[in-house]
């Protein structure tokens, strides 16, 4: 760091102050030449001083310091005399580094306790690196998202599927196919979260397990019953089909693993990948928890909102939301038995509803035909769209693209959330009505469930290019998914945690004292700071007759009662005297006698 | 404790002569010593009839005694053993005083001849007049806690040699345990390749011009910034440096003190005296001044110049306040009244008085303006064109009216060059200040003289920066340096003699005036050298300065001048900020977008639909159609809107608290069926709820939000503040960024978890002990010699920006 000031400073200063002593390595041509990367790059040099400020210290600091100085030394100066012309580290554009930002930083101010400046400081220089490392390994997510665009005039609803298949690559274009099942009726489908593999659950229990880019079947089975739904479990060995009693699990090899009847009537399911649990919503009216990685329900609600059909859930906070026949969505925790919030979307029922990723936005299609767009930070509408035929299914993608299903047609929406828009970005009809619509996650894909089978078709710009192959590796060997199950497992958030906003847990609470300990009865059952209730002792000889228990029991009877009693009546009296007393001083001073003249 | 001993000896001798008056006496009773001590021992006879053996002796004794011997042998006195007689130690006259004559007794008759005796008789004798009366031993106690003070300073300022140390342990984020672990990394060039040496002739030639200029021939193993640092923070230094600059401040406060109290004198003579001495001796300077330093006297000149300036615009001494008005009307009948005025117009006189130069250095400096710049002749000759060369240099103060209109080239280069020479002439001027101001200089003043050299040093560079700066940050800069304390020795002196020097300097520059004439052609002579002396010196500024920068003060001061990088920055930041404005119409329209009050009502835009009415509509499709129309028309009834704002009501209603009726029936009244409760119970026994927590969705009119509080999360969070944090805020901001791999690339995790200690595995850990702490806080200083001498002024700021950065802080 020294030195990349030193370089930086010695240049502005030439005009009014004097030079620096001259030195061999010093090439006198490069001044002019550097002046302009120095300056980009003072403000580097400053935040690599504070870099070098979280570098661990041993007790001897100046040893450290001394030897972290060396290191930058060697770097700029070289024996061969060539002076790096980009000293110091890579400089990080501001909006990158802003997007990288976590919250407000703190001020250090000047009347802190020494601690705490010091506590400060470090957890700022650390938030700091963090947001820079982050800022600087940004540059590793290079993919970038394209979107379809048309020739002059020329509406890009109104270029094919088959136009768009032809025009990409091979691969690419493979990805826009039909299956023709028209046997088992309107199917339901889901990818699996590396978006490798595909189930499709026919209405009429025809259940299939695809591995849709090579398009080898996995599994077919029929399940002789209807089917509701069908879920990815956490990885793709696993999948639950809600059928028309109870649900079911089942292997992707098709064998069946449980059927949980706990769970009957399901219509719809989601699955909260982080917690490891599978929310059910039932035509009962019920809403429950099924935590898979160990096998138990974990709550059961009863929403008391009639038949639940409409469910997604919010991916950045795990809460579910839920579309209801009076037009309200209705959110849900599993720790709480009523709706942490209720709104009122459509004059008729809700028929879908889809959360972005970044939780911030809700799309909700309704019986009177309209398309709104919600910010559910705030709970305020902030689009409205009158769809002719009313969107049956919704869907948005990675990248934030809405797919409404209107009949057998799927129209694609882009930057619907924002700004208010007039026509899809695509259009695509299908050969019947759809009943399950959704995107296939890094894919640039949607996937169409229908009544006369299953369409698989390209959306540009749909799917998050750059994956995060920590958390879903679409590429992952047998060994790293079996790896990453572990560690998922070991990082499983608990369902307490779930809540409106995360970032609560981050807060303190403010909660009384009584407040928590109430809670703390409430969880435990019972009163930890209770008293024991007083149990008079056996005695022999007749003395333990009922009349003689009673009688030693009364004699205990309010015994802390009386304790207080006693303060407060001595208390009262104490300041009847005072009161007294005051009188009488008062009235001594009020009433002089005629002799008191002559005191003195 | 040698205070101690000193008493007890001053102590013992006196109380020696005290008890010499009862010697006389005393040495009667002498001779009875030995009967006496027979008696004793019979009475003790008699009291200790129990231990035979013990009487078994006595009597022995006695018998002995009463034999034929009158004198009775002493009890030989032996070695100090555990089991002493107590019969054995005479106990005679312990209760007496020692008596001097007493040890005079034994004084032989050779000594007496010697002389020596009556020496010490002499020193008695003097003892004996003194009467004062000594203190009394410290007792046992008082000197045991002193001792015990004494033992717990020498302690505690052991102990705290560690303190740093202990410090820095506890403030470090991570400590890597054993000590002094060498570095397992790969060396560099430099370090492994020590064996190279020159060999072909031009490495030779090459390395000996390096050597001659005394430039690093390998590359530094410590940058000269680093140096600078190690040096500058050599405890030793730091220490010396400390008690300096106490030294200094203690001399300032005292010479404040001593100024302090000279001004609060009220006699006018003592001021009329000393003002006099110090003109006399300014003059005396002043003359000097021209000779040595023209450019300083030039300075002075301009002072009186200015001097004269303030004295035409004022009303001063023209006889025009009330004091004139009043000897005025005095002036009729008071001789003196009118003298005072006389001297009055007369100072005026003179202070207005413009120096002509006389005539024939009139014309000779005319004649060398001819020669050097014809311009000059037109210009206005009453003034002297030394003071016209200075008044570049001094761009504010002077008149800009009087001012030449073609300055002198030179002039006009050495100008930016300024600074640099102030700094370098400021020593000189410092000293020729104490000259004239003190009447003999003394070492307090040359010191404090020194400070404020410095401090105009520090002073000057912060106006550098501030030339440099935006305008805010030079606001702030100029209010700083105003409020900061300028105690500087010449200042403060002006200062505080200035209202009764007034007169006197003002009389004293009418004096000067008449010099003008005779300096003027000198300065003429020597301006021109002192340019190219400026240059120069310049030259040997940029090419010299390769000192060292051995103090603390000194670092700090390289530090200030190169922190105007920061402005900079900082601008570059506000231009950012300029480009973040782009962004500030966006927000606007998203808040725009978030309307109350078009919640249900919103108007819905239609979307044109490109695949409008399929050509073949399927039969399922359809019915799928006919199905929504008619849950439409199953729906039309209900009231949707109704029936949720009526839920909300009840919620709103259910969330608030209730009052609570504590009235019990029939108590204080009749009780019964159909009897109501009074009116005045009730309200006295109503207990009022406290007013409801205003609900969330008070202001979304479709939206209810839960107030239930979520107790499982609540588990979760942190209850009690812990412990540096002194509010909630400060805590939540300094856990706001996760720390897990998820959120943060590979190596910020590990340094974001980086455990506290980290310790080799199998390695003993030795506890701290002092050579560790205290040699590596030496080093610096006693690092052997590098091969090259410290860098310039630049260099070691930079090394030092973070130190200067906290200074401006605490300002």
């Amino acid at each position: 760091m020294a030195a990349t000031m030193e370089a930086a400073s010695t240049k502005s200063h030439v005009g009014k102050k004097g030079k620096p002593p001259k030195r061999y390595w010093d090439n006198p041509t490069e001044d002019s030449e550097n002046s302009h990367v120095n300056k980009k790059n003072r403000q580097d040099g400053e935040s690599d001083s504070n870099q070098g400020n979280i570098t661990a210290v041993s007790p001897n600091k100046e040893l450290v310091t001394e030897k972290q100085n060396k290191n930058r030394q060697s770097k700029t100066n070289h024996i061969s005399g060539s002076k790096d012309p980009f000293p110091g580290e890579a400089p990080i554009p501001q909006e990158r580094l802003k997007k990288f930002q976590r919250g407000e930083k703190s001020q250090v101010t000047s009347g802190l306790r020494s601690k705490l400046k010091e506590a400060i400081k470090r957890s700022e220089a650390e938030s700091e690196l963090a947001q820079k490392q982050a800022a600087r390994f940004d540059l590793l997510l290079p993919e970038d998202a394209g979107f379809l665009e048309g020739d002059e005039d020329e509406d890009t609803c109104t270029i094919s599927q088959d136009d768009i298949a032809d025009a990409v690559d091979i691969t690419s274009g493979a990805k826009y196919f039909n299956l023709h099942l028209s046997q088992f009726g309107p199917y339901r489908l889901d990818y699996s979260k590396a978006g490798r593999h595909l189930i499709l659950g026919g209405k009429r229990g025809h259940v299939t397990c695809i591995e849709w880019q090579s398009k080898q079947l996995v599994s077919e089975i029929n399940v002789m019953e209807t089917v509701n739904d069908v879920k990815w479990l956490h990885n793709e060995d696993m999948f639950a089909v809600a059928q028309k009693k109870w649900l079911h699990i089942y292997d992707s090899k098709g064998v069946e693993l449980h059927c949980i009847r706990k769970f009957n009537d399901v219509l719809s399911m989601e699955f909260l990948p982080y917690h490891f649990l599978l929310a059910t919503a039932s035509a009962t009216g019920f809403l429950q928890y099924l935590d898979v990685s160990v096998g138990k329900e974990v709550v059961c609600i009863n929403a008391k909102l009639g038949r639940l059909g409409v469910m997604t859930q919010n991916p950045q906070n795990a809460i579910i939301h839920m579309g209801h026949p009076n037009g309200i969505v209705s959110l849900w925790s599993p720790n709480q038995k009523e709706p942490l919030v209720k709104m009122l979307c459509h004059q008729g029922g809700v028929r879908s509803v889809a959360v972005d990723k970044t939780g911030t936005y809700m799309v909700t299609s309704g019986l009177d035909k309209k398309l709104k767009v919600y910010d559910i930070r705030a709970f305020k509408p902030l689009q409205s769209y009158f769809l002719p035929a009313g969107a049956a299914c919704l869907s948005l993608s990675q990248r934030g693209l809405l797919a409404a299903a209107t009949g057998d047609i799927v129209q694609v929406y882009r930057d619907v959330l924002g700004t208010p828009v007039t026509k899809p970005y695509m259009a695509h009809r299908v050969r019947g009505g759809i009943t399950g619509l959704s995107y296939c996650p890094h894919e640039d894909v949607l996937g169409v469930g229908h009544s006369d089978g299953f369409t698989s078709m390209i959306v540009p710009g749909a799917g998050e290019p750059n994956f995060d192959a920590m958390d879903v590796n679409p590429v992952g060997s047998l060994k790293q998914r079996r790896e990453w199950e572990v560690k998922a497992l070991l990082e499983k958030i608990q369902p307490e945690l779930i809540c409106l906003d995360p970032s609560q847990l981050g807060r303190v609470d403010h909660a009384s004292w009584e407040q928590r300990h109430e809670e703390r009865v409430k969880i435990l059952g019972y009163d930890p700071l209770a008293q024991e209730k007083f149990k008079p002792r056996m005695r022999k000889k007749g003395r333990s007759s009922s009349g003689a228990v009673e009688k030693r029991k009364k004699k205990v009877a309010h015994e802390d009662q009386r304790e207080v009693i006693r303060k407060t009546v001595e208390e009262n009296l104490g300041k009847q005297k005072e009161l007294k007393k005051e009188k009488a001083t008062l009235a001594a001073q009020g009433q002089r006698s005629a002799l008191d003249r002559f005191k003195k | 404790m040698v205070k101690d001993k000193k008493k007890s000896v001053k102590f013992d001798l006196p109380s020696k002569t005290t008890t010499s008056r009862t010697m006389d006496e005393e040495l009667e009773s002498d001779e009875d010593f030995l009967p006496d001590n027979e008696n004793i021992i019979s009475a003790s006879e008699d009291e200790d009839a129990s231990g035979d053996e013990r009487k078994h002796t006595k009597l022995l004794e006695a018998i002995s005694s009463l034999g034929g011997k009158r004198r009775k042998k002493l009890a030989e006195r032996s070695e100090a053993s555990l089991q002493v007689s107590e019969f054995a130690v005479n106990a005679e006259g312990a209760g007496e005083k020692v008596v001097l004559s007493d040890l005079l007794s034994s004084a032989t008759e050779a000594s007496r001849t010697d002389g020596s005796l009556t020496k010490t008789q002499k020193q008695l004798k003097n003892l004996e007049k003194r009467h004062a009366t000594l203190e009394l031993p410290l007792s046992h106690q008082q000197t045991e806690k002193i001792q015990r003070e004494a033992a717990f300073q020498k302690a505690s300022k052991e102990v705290s040699r560690w303190e740093s140390t202990i410090i820095l342990q506890q403030r470090a984020e991570q400590l890597v345990f054993p000590l002094n672990q060498q570095p397992n990394r790969p060396r560099r060039m430099e370090q492994v390749v020590t064996s190279w040496k020159t060999q072909t002739p031009l490495e030779q030639e090459v390395f000996a011009v390096l050597h001659a200029h005394r430039q690093p021939t390998l590359d530094p193993v410590l940058t000269p910034v680093e140096e600078a640092q190690l040096q500058a923070m050599s405890l030793e230094e730091a220490q010396l440096r400390r008690a300096e600059l106490q030294k200094a401040r203690a001399l300032q406060s005292y010479y404040e003190s001593k100024a302090k109290r000279e001004r609060k004198i009220k006699s006018k003579k003592y001021h009329k005296v000393q003002q006099k001495a110090k003109r006399k001796a300014f003059l005396k300077q002043f003359e000097e001044m021209c000779k040595s330093d023209p450019e300083r006297a030039m300075e002075e000149l301009q002072k009186m110049e200015k001097n004269r300036i303030e004295e035409r615009m004022s009303l001063k001494h023209q006889n025009s306040g009330k004091w004139a008005k009043s000897k005025a009307i005095m002036a009729k009948y008071d001789l003196g009244a009118r003298q005072d005025m006389q001297e009055q117009l007369e100072l005026n006189r003179q202070l207005t008085h413009k120096p002509l130069p006389s005539a024939e250095l009139h014309g000779d400096s005319d004649h060398d303006d001819d020669n050097n710049d014809p311009t000059l002749t037109n210009d206005d000759q009453t003034l002297p064109d030394i003071a016209n060369d200075a008044s570049a240099n001094q761009k504010e103060g002077a008149n800009p009216w009087m001012k030449m209109t073609a300055v002198m080239p030179t002039a006009m280069e050495a100008e930016p060059k300024s600074i640099v020479v102030t700094t370098d002439s400021e020593p000189t001027e410092v000293a020729a200040s104490g000259g004239g101001g003190g009447d003999a200089e003394t070492e307090e003043e040359r010191l404090l003289g020194e400070f404020a050299r410095r401090r105009q040093l520090r002073k000057t560079n912060e106006e550098e920066e501030e030339e440099a700066d935006e305008e805010a940050r030079q606001k702030d800069e100029s209010s700083q340096a105003a409020g900061g304390p300028s105690i500087s020795f010449t200042i403060a002196e002006t200062s505080e003699e200035e209202e009764e020097e007034d007169q006197m300097d003002e009389a004293a520059a009418s004096e000067l005036n008449a010099l003008f004439g005779r300096l003027a052609k000198q300065g003429q002579q020597d301006a021109a050298p002192l340019a190219t002396v400026g240059v120069a010196s310049m030259d040997t500024l940029l090419d010299e300065d390769t000192t060292r920068v051995r103090t603390l003060e000194e670092a700090e001061l390289l530090t200030e001048t190169h922190s105007d990088t920061a402005p900079m920055v900082e601008s570059e930041a506000a231009a950012a900020s300029g480009h973040g404005n782009k962004h500030a119409p966006k927000v606007k329209r998203r808040q725009k977008i978030i309307d109350l009050e078009q919640v249900l009502t919103k108007q819905a835009k239609s979307i044109r639909v490109p695949m409008t009415a399929p050509a073949v509509e399927d039969a399922e499709d359809e019915a799928l159609d006919e199905q929504t129309d008619v849950i439409r028309e199953a729906f039309a009834g209900d009231d949707v809107v109704l029936d949720f704002l009526k839920e909300k009501r009840k919620q709103e209603e259910a969330s608030k608290p209730k009052d609570v009726d504590l009235t019990l029936p029939g108590w204080g009244q009749w009780g019964g069926l159909g009897v109501p409760v009074k009116k005045h119970k009730r309200r006295r026994f109503l207990k009022k709820a406290p007013p409801s927590v205003p609900r969330k969705d008070r202001k979304l009119p479709a939206v209810i939000i839960s107030e239930k509080r979520d107790s499982s999360v609540a588990t979760h969070q942190v209850s009690q503040l812990p412990f540096p944090f002194e509010n909630p805020a400060q805590f939540e901001r300094s856990i706001r960024s996760p720390l897990g791999s998820t959120w943060n690339p590979e190596l910020a995790v590990r340094k974001l978890t980086a455990p506290r200690i980290v310790t080799k595995a199998g390695a003993i850990i030795q506890p701290l002990s002092k050579d560790d702490v205290m040699s590596s806080k030496k080093t610096p200083g006693k690092r052997g010699a590098p091969d090259l001498l410290l860098g310039n002024v630049e260099q070691g700021k930079a090394g030092h920006r973070p130190t200067a950065k906290r200074k401006k802080h605490k300002k």
